[in-house]
């Protein structure tokens, strides 16, 4: 018994790290939120910030991208990865690879060639460019864990579903798509979480002329000095209470990370 | 009979076909910019998306580093900037992997209360944005009065890996015999050669996941790098390529730098998969 309360120990250097780098910079977002350049406890940031309506109109505007972008994954993702649950269905791994294999292009760079895409078939760019490239982004985070659910199902539920008199169109709505909710949580997280605060990509894909919130809390630490930073801190603090919350909504934390380390 | 893919599928021929379209068009969009980055490496255009015929030309310059038609050197950045990448993603992925096996040793034999808040905080890092991450480590290296650089860059990195190679090793220790450390105790082991001879062999398989996710994480980071690099000009390949688009023009030389990566990768992709077929064949012969 001894020995393995030495060995508790071992996490000691990692938790001090977490402390250090973690939580206290957490933290400090909270502190620089509530205080003025000289260090004196205000409100006034999140005054200014309500105050103004073009900040408040691209918050609601980022959220509602955010969504937008969330359910086009959703119902572009949800057949694909129904499809290759199936049974007939013989090289699940190979198009779950493909699937997985545009992200190890850079980010930033795909997103400049989904541009190219849209100059060479001559459409604007602008809202429709700013879906289209994020759900591209993002679409295998979706795909991923609802195919990972799907493929967990015990096939003997649909079978026993059909004995008992159910079709086709009952067995999906009553079994399969109750039972892929949880894969379904984990795809609407894993895409909400990371399309809600991007910044750079918008700025790529619309060539500024869409503002959307990360970009609101990029630029008030860009260039402009320390003038912006508490304003900044703020907006960050907002930023972090969507995504405690969105994290709250998904209930089972650890099951999204798995998801996110068996995606990689 | 597989009885893992274990939806039902009574359906005729027509759906089957369908749904095959369905995957095949999903997967043509998906690749259609990383074609398009690949086809325009054979042109010599600065302007990406002018074609201005097939050429190898820009293959030349990224080797060279020297831009033969237009008698200039290739953006020496671009290099330091895959030199900056790569030495970040190692250094951090094996500050990460230790740091990360450690800790999980030490979690795993925690109590359950412990145990739970640890694994909070360790999930901190992985559902937070990367600009919050990015801006959360700016302000404490504002309010330490730190200066940003290469330092700062690996300390963050370290931050959101970390908890990755946390995950990735303890499903060992958990199918793991907790007796066999103790054993080696009792045999005379002390305790950094029980480490290294009885719980490292064991634990190996996830610490190299880890390192690889890591590694992975960190050549793929943008928004956390952005934050902590400062101004004295260190860029990785992200933060690069956003100053470059940024500025207009995108550095005609990435098209073919990107195509070998891209490829590179497929190859070992394919090769993996071969291997774990033939693994997979000769147990079931066995």
């Amino acid at each position: 018994m001894k020995v393995y309360q030495n060995r508790r120990t071992w996490a000691w250097p990692y938790l001090l790290f977490m402390a250090c780098l973690v939580v206290l910079p957490l933290i400090l977002i909270g502190i620089y939120a509530f205080t003025d350049m000289q260090g004196h406890f205000t409100v006034q940031n999140f005054l200014l910030f309500f105050s103004k309506s073009e900040a408040v109109n691209t918050f609601i505007y980022s959220i509602a991208i955010a969504l937008l972008t969330t359910i086009i994954c959703l119902v572009i993702g949800y057949p694909a990865a129904y499809i290759m649950a199936m049974k007939s269905f013989r090289t699940p791994a190979v198009i779950a690879m493909l699937f997985i294999l545009p992200m190890w292009i850079n980010f930033l760079l795909r997103t400049i060639a989904t541009v190219e895409l849209f100059h060479i078939f001559n459409l604007p760019l602008g809202e429709g460019a700013l879906l289209f490239g994020m759900a591209y982004d993002f679409l295998p985070f979706m795909i991923y864990p609802i195919y990972n659910t799907l493929q967990k199902m015990d096939v003997s539920l649909f079978e026993a579903a059909q004995d008992l008199g159910a079709n086709r169109i009952r067995v999906f709505t009553k079994v399969i798509l109750p039972l892929s909710a949880p894969g379904i949580y984990s795809g609407i997280i894993m895409v909400f979480m990371p399309t809600v605060s991007t910044f750079a990509i918008s700025e790529l894909l619309t060539h500024n002329k869409i503002t959307l919130f990360g970009s609101l809390i990029q630029r008030s630490f860009g260039e402009g000095g320390t003038t912006m930073w508490n304003y900044g801190a703020a907006l960050s603090l907002i930023m972090l209470l969507i995504i405690a919350g969105t994290s709250f909504f998904g209930q089972g934390d650890a099951d999204v990370d798995n998801q996110k380390g068996g995606l990689l | 009979m597989k009885t893992s893919h274990s939806l039902i599928d009574k359906r005729g021929i027509s759906s089957r076909v369908v749904a095959h379209i369905y995957l095949t068009c999903l997967l043509v969009l998906l690749y259609a910019p990383i074609l398009l980055i690949i086809i325009f490496s054979f042109t010599k255009s600065k302007v990406f998306g002018n074609w201005t015929g097939f050429t190898f030309a820009l293959y030349e310059n990224l080797f060279a580093g020297y831009d033969f038609s237009a008698q200039v050197r290739v953006d020496p950045n671009l290099y330091r900037a895959l030199i900056y990448t790569g030495l970040i993603a190692f250094i951090s992925a094996i500050i990460a992997t230790m740091l990360g096996t450690l800790a999980a040793i030490g979690i795993y034999n925690m109590r359950q209360r412990d145990r739970r808040i640890t694994m909070f905080v360790n999930s901190i890092p992985m559902i937070n944005p990367d600009i919050l991450t990015g801006i959360s480590l700016f302000l404490l290296f504002v309010f330490l009065g730190i200066s940003r650089g290469l330092g700062t860059v690996i300390a963050a990195h370290v931050v959101f890996c970390t908890p990755y190679v946390v995950l990735s090793v303890m499903p060992r220790l958990t199918k793991m015999n907790p007796n066999i450390y103790e054993a080696a105790l009792d045999l005379g082991a002390t305790p950094f050669q029980a480490l290294r001879k009885v719980l490292m062999p064991e634990l190996w398989p996830g610490m190299i996941s880890g390192f690889i996710l890591s590694l992975t994480l960190s050549i793929d980071d943008f928004g956390v790098t952005f934050f902590t690099k400062g101004s004295d000009g260190l860029e990785t390949l992200s933060t690069f390529i956003y100053a470059d688009a940024r500025k207009g023009g995108l550095t005609p030389e990435l098209r073919p730098l990107f195509s070998i990566i891209f490829l590179t990768i497929l190859v070992l992709l394919i090769i993996m998969n071969i291997r774990t077929k033939k693994q997979t064949k000769k147990l079931i012969k066995q």
